[in-house]
């Protein structure tokens, strides 16, 4: 054969798109089935904007950001919003006897590590606690998916459509809905 | 007389130097991106093809490394299911299919007297579109993203809510890259076998290995488009949320199998027919004498042809479609043993009738009787309805399909490269190194393969990470793992004998073997323009008698690039042709199209703002040269 | 190679592959009407494919070897256009006996039945729930990985999904067939000996898909009709103080939330029904056996032995471990 391989450029553009899948894919595609190392500490959600003097943001429960991007842990959120029977309260999200979850209103705060304080909590007017009733890691793995809902995830994360009868649009296509009410802090949600 | 005779071979030397003026192509590394040299594109295309052979046989030892023990802990199950996926998948679309198109990229414009293949630099944007693919799904499949579906990537397993992540939309894209390319190629070898022939090479002087990727490449243009859309209909289901295959919104799952086996049945047929066209080449060479039957061969191929498109269904035996129908399946599953009766019935017959010597190529047909005869045996058998419904799914399957791929199509490829090789590079291959690859390819083959019929009746399923033990499966296992490794070292002897032919290999002639078609009747290897002029076809063994002189037609111009074309029947003379210089439009379509492609993974948006840049390239690929119009009539 | 060198060979591989011979998961080893069915047209594919095979080899073989040397040329070509027509025909008659063979077994496998036991089986992901249907709903009982079946008489499986393309595969009574999400499939079989069996998921479905095998027990009609009523009752209450412990801390923490057991608050759906697990072969679809220490191990931590299994590892206090573990050994 007389011409050469041109194995520099080869390996070259390999390391490229590799290194451009790398940041872009490793936090989203991580699958553990062991349940990650959890904050011992409780959540320190603050459910009230209302406070003396300078206003003091906490930040996100890392933990909690990453389910937020994870698409295996949104996927499994979705299984078990079906299996614990969230729609029995909220419909597929479009909230029955419980509020709403696809839109921005929060009144317990909208971020990841504020909904799941709130399943595992309770909250008054009839969402019970679940703490003891699933695990630390399926109370992230549902907080991802009602994240999902209002479109508050990586597009690239979520899960497209369910299997079975349609229960919201594809969560590929809703348009990201920021929390609004409830904590203030949700509204400046610190960058990923 | 000496005066004319040194004329006339002068006037030849200057026509040479023109010939390769005008159909060299830029010297160095531009020049290798701007090839449009069939014979460059085809020997790239098969050295890729070889390397994603090793990296998908090397995750097969893996895998059996993992199974060599009952509940063994080697890989885990994400692990393991990715890589019987990644094997499933880079063996189908990523070696099988590409290196018998890559050898007939390469050979049949040489065999039909061409100067080059019809389209040369769709050709060289299908190598492209094809090493783009494949880097895309190694890359994904080493950043733990790799399809964990299995190759037939069945719904709703394959759809989001079980396949979370990006991993099975690199898959489904992956298979619409190689599928373009497959297409791009396809296209170009019905063109150039019905358009370019040599004058004089009718319909029924034809060699049987064109015939066979005539047909298959109608084959290909026919199935391809149905996983097209299979694929693209499961990425639109992940990516916006439509519901093909949602059972609950009137989709169906089953609408996934149809359409893929209706491409996947007919791909296997396309993996191996062009096998059957190999091994009729090496036959008819090494039993010196022309292959009997050669009308019952090329109807049987035809039949063949015909009959792979209507068979899907076999693969979806357990799914509870009606019963009659399946039966309807199982009867022209068999029906399609017929033509393949027919064929080995005529290869026999020629050896029998022959004065076969046996060498490497030639060994290596014999490895493919004893072997694919014997998948086809367990074809009839899980072409049954009642038995096929034990079977499916287990080992069993995995033995037979194995046993007609490697026995059925790699084995003869094997048996091609070596035939092939000294036209390739001008060197011989090791005839004693071939011998023991053949030996250890043969005996690891059986030893690893021929044990899964027994685990597959024994109860194995298929697809699984570990396996209880108790149930008597470990030995044959253990058994089956061994045999993979000498199946490895008969590719390493191959692999040393390549490397080592290319520096020391024994110079070929032009014609080493003394073969009969026309790809021999030029320098090995051939110079980038092919022929000196266009060899005239008198019967369907152009070179024999050997050493009579070969009749050529003259009148091609040789300071621009020209094609003949010809009538599709008879081979008259028709028109010449301008012919394409070397460009680099083809590399940056094929990186354009790319961008599309993985963009749409990861967004719908990638597709309409992927489309601008492709559409600018395509553009200046396309826009007419301003060049002198090709001449019509006999002149 | 010497001739005793091969025959000691032949006799190794021999014996090495007839080692995988098992009686309970094995498609050569049938002991229902449909696999014996099965069975015959595999008896007529070997006698008719061997030796088709063998002829292939001979001819081939005969070919070279009467041409070593430098080869007998030519043959008339019309003894060969006849040959290959004589090959043609055998080849094709030869098909249309397997193809007829095959039909007729085909509908002895969807023959008719009369006064089958009604089953329904919805495949999850990894595991089976079996469910045995009655026309008195009261009758009616869901248990987990288990299929009892009376022998002699034959079984109507209905074939369900709820999640991912499953197949029901029990190689001794019958062929294979697939459970899909929104199809309706069923089988039947109709075992005519007693005994235990195996049976396997055979349609990739994922992580575990390896580990999702089924415990199949044949039964005579008393032993069967016993096992039926006893299924019917709801789980025996606990009488010592560790295993009261451990119904309480089932019903109030994870456990509940997920799993049923007939006759306390535990009414979860998702997995598997528990009333009367201790009863069972095997545990988590066949990945372990089941006794106290492995229920235990497997209780603590699921992921480590089917990882990807749906089931969480609930963080438990030793005790609470010990006593839920305790309780559920007293389901039989």
């Amino acid at each position: 054969m007389s011409s050469r391989f041109p194995s520099e450029v080869a390996r070259a553009a390999v390391i490229t798109i590799a290194l451009v899948a790398v940041l872009a894919g490793c936090e989203r595609e991580r699958r553990e089935y062991h349940s990650s190392p959890t904050s011992t500490a409780q959540p320190h959600s603050r459910l009230s904007g209302l406070q003396p003097g300078d206003m003091l943001t906490t930040p996100v429960d890392p933990v909690g950001l990453h389910y937020e991007n994870n698409a295996y842990h949104i996927a499994q959120g979705g299984r078990l919003f079906r299996w614990f029977n969230c729609n029995g309260c909220h419909g597929n999200g479009g909230g029955a006897i419980g509020p709403a979850l696809m839109d921005a209103q929060w009144r317990y705060g909208g971020r990841i590590d504020q909904i799941h304080a709130s399943i595992l909590e309770g909250r008054p007017n009839g969402m019970p606690s679940w703490r003891g009733k699933m695990t630390d890691q399926e109370a992230w793995q549902l907080a991802a998916y009602v994240r999902a809902l209002s479109g508050n995830v990586r597009k690239d994360a979520a899960p497209s459509r369910r299997e079975g009868m349609e229960a919201t649009p594809p969560l590929t296509r809703v348009p990201s809905q920021p929390p609004r009410a409830g904590d203030d802090s949700a509204q400046t949600v610190p960058a990923p | 007389m000496a005066t004319s005779d040194s004329t006339i071979e002068s006037q030849r030397e200057r026509g040479r130097e023109a010939l390769l003026r005008t159909w060299s192509d830029r010297p160095g590394f531009m020049g290798w991106l701007t090839t449009v040299d069939h014979k460059r594109v085809g020997r790239r295309y098969i050295a890729t093809a070889l390397v994603f052979f090793v990296i998908a046989g090397i995750l097969a030892m893996l895998m059996r490394i993992q199974l060599s023990q009952p509940e063994n802990n080697f890989l885990g199950p994400d692990r393991y299911n990715q890589m019987f996926s990644m094997h499933g998948s880079m063996m189908m679309f990523l070696f099988a299919v590409p290196v018998m198109e890559a050898v007939a990229v390469y050979i049949v414009p040489l065999m039909v007297g061409a100067r080059n293949i019809s389209f040369p630099r769709l050709n060289a944007f299908s190598y492209w579109i094809y090493l783009f693919g494949g880097i895309m799904i190694l890359a994904a499949f080493l950043l733990d993203v790799g399809p964990e579906a299995g190759w037939t990537g069945y719904v709703p397993l394959s759809s989001s809510d079980f396949s979370a992540g990006k991993r099975t939309d690199f898959w489904a894209q992956m298979i619409t890259f190689t599928e373009v390319a497959a297409l791009c190629i396809a296209v170009e070898l019905v063109a150039t076998i019905l358009a370019m022939r040599a004058p004089g090479m009718t319909l029924r002087r034809i060699p049987l290995f064109a015939w066979s990727m005539l047909i298959v490449s109608l084959m290909v243009i026919f199935a391809m488009p149905a996983v097209m859309l299979s694929s693209s209909f499961l990425i639109s289901d992940r990516l916006v949320g439509t519901q093909f295959y949602n059972a609950g919104e009137g989709g169906d799952p089953l609408l996934w199998q149809h359409l893929f086996w209706f491409f996947g049945h007919p791909e296997v047929y396309i993996i191996f027919m062009p096998a059957l066209g190999m091994i009729s080449s090496i036959v008819e060479t090494f039993s010196r004498r022309p292959i009997f039957g050669y009308t019952a061969m090329v109807l049987a191929l035809v039949a063949t042809g015909f009959l792979a498109f209507g068979l899907w269904v076999h693969h979806m035996f357990a799914t509870g479609l009606p019963p009659l129908g399946n039966s309807f399946y199982t009867a022209a599953s068999m029906m399609i043993a017929i033509p393949s009766g027919v064929q080995i019935f005529c290869w026999i017959a020629t050896l029998w009738t022959g004065k076969p010597i046996i060498t490497v190529p030639l060994l290596f047909v014999l490895g493919f009787f004893a072997l694919f005869v014997l998948g086809g045996m367990t074809g009839v058998m899980v072409a049954s309805v009642p038995l096929d419904l034990q079977v499916h799914d287990t080992y069993f399957v995995v033995a037979h399909f194995h046993y007609v791929l490697i026995g059925g199509a790699v084995f003869p490829l094997m048996g091609a490269l070596y035939f092939w090789f000294p036209k390739f590079t001008g060197r011989m291959l090791s005839e004693a190194l071939g011998r023991l690859q053949f030996w250890l390819f043969f005996i690891g083959f059986n030893v690893t393969f021929f044990p899964m019929h027994i685990l597959g009746l024994m109860g194995m399923p298929r697809r699984v990470y570990t396996y209880p033990s108790g149930l008597g499966w470990d030995l044959p296992n253990m058994i089956a793992s061994l045999g993979s490794w000498v199946i490895a070292g008969s590719v390493l002897v191959f692999a040393f004998n390549v490397f080592y032919a290319l520096r020391a290999g024994r110079p070929a002639g032009d014609n080493p073997w003394g073969a009969p078609t026309l790809e021999w009747a030029t320098l090995s290897p051939p110079p980038p323009y092919n022929f000196e002029e266009m060899p005239v076809v008198r019967g369907s063994e152009p070179l024999w008698p050997l050493d009579t002189d070969l009749p050529v037609m003259t009148g091609l111009a040789k300071d621009k690039r020209e094609a003949l074309l010809t009538t599709s029947t008879d081979a008259l003379p028709a028109t010449r042709w301008a012919m394409p210089d070397p460009s680099i439009w083809p590399l940056w379509s094929a990186l354009a199209l790319t961008v599309l492609f993985v963009w749409s993974i990861f967004s719908p948006w990638g597709v309409v703002w992927g489309a601008i840049p492709l559409a600018v390239v395509l553009t200046v690929w396309f826009w007419p040269k301003r060049s002198e119009p090709s001449l019509g009539g006999g002149e | 190679m010497s001739l005793r060198g091969l025959r000691w060979g032949l006799a190794a591989a021999g014996s090495a592959l007839l080692s995988a011979c098992n009686t309970v998961q094995s498609a050569l080893a049938p002991v229902a009407d449909e696999s014996r069915a099965i069975v015959r047209v595999w008896d007529l594919m070997l006698w008719i494919c061997g030796p088709m095979y063998l002829l292939v080899l001979l001819a081939l073989g005969y070919a070279l070897w009467r041409n070593r040397g430098n080869g007998h040329g030519r043959a008339s070509e019309r003894t060969l256009w006849f040959g290959l027509l004589g090959f043609t025909v055998l080849t094709a008659g030869l098909l249309t006996v397997l193809t007829a063979q095959s039909y007729v077994q085909d509908r002895r496998l969807h023959a008719p039945v009369s006064d089958p036991v009604n089953v329904r089986i919805t495949a999850k992901q990894w595991w089976w729930q079996v469910e045995y249907l009655d026309a008195d709903p009261s009758k009616q009982f869901t248990t987990a990985n288990e299929l009892h079946l009376p022998v002699d008489r034959p079984a109507r499986i209905e074939l369900r999904s709820a999640d991912v393309i499953h197949s029901l595969w029990i190689p001794v009574l019958n062929g294979k067939e697939d459970l899909i999400p929104g199809h309706a499939n069923t089988i039947t079989m109709t075992p005519r000996k007693v005994g235990r069996y195996r049976g396997q998921c055979a349609e990739f479905c994922g992580l575990q898909h390896a580990n999702m095998a089924l415990d199949v027990r044949i039964d005579d009609a008393a032993g069967f009709a016993a096992w039926q009523a006893h299924q019917r009752t709801p789980a025996a209450t606990p009488t010592t103080p560790s295993a009261i412990a451990g119904r309480n801390d089932f019903t109030a923490m994870a456990c509940a939330m997920c799993h049923a057991i007939d006759g306390t608050d535990a009414g979860g759906v998702v997995g598997p029904n528990l009333t009367h697990l201790a009863s069972r072969h095997r545990l988590a679809a066949g990945a372990l056996p089941l006794d106290r220490g492995t229920l235990e191990t497997w209780i603590l931590d699921p992921q480590r032995h089917k990882p990807g299994t749906n089931m969480p590892a609930v963080p438990l206090q030793p005790q609470q471990l010990s006593d839920i573990t305790d309780y559920l050994m007293t389901l039989n």
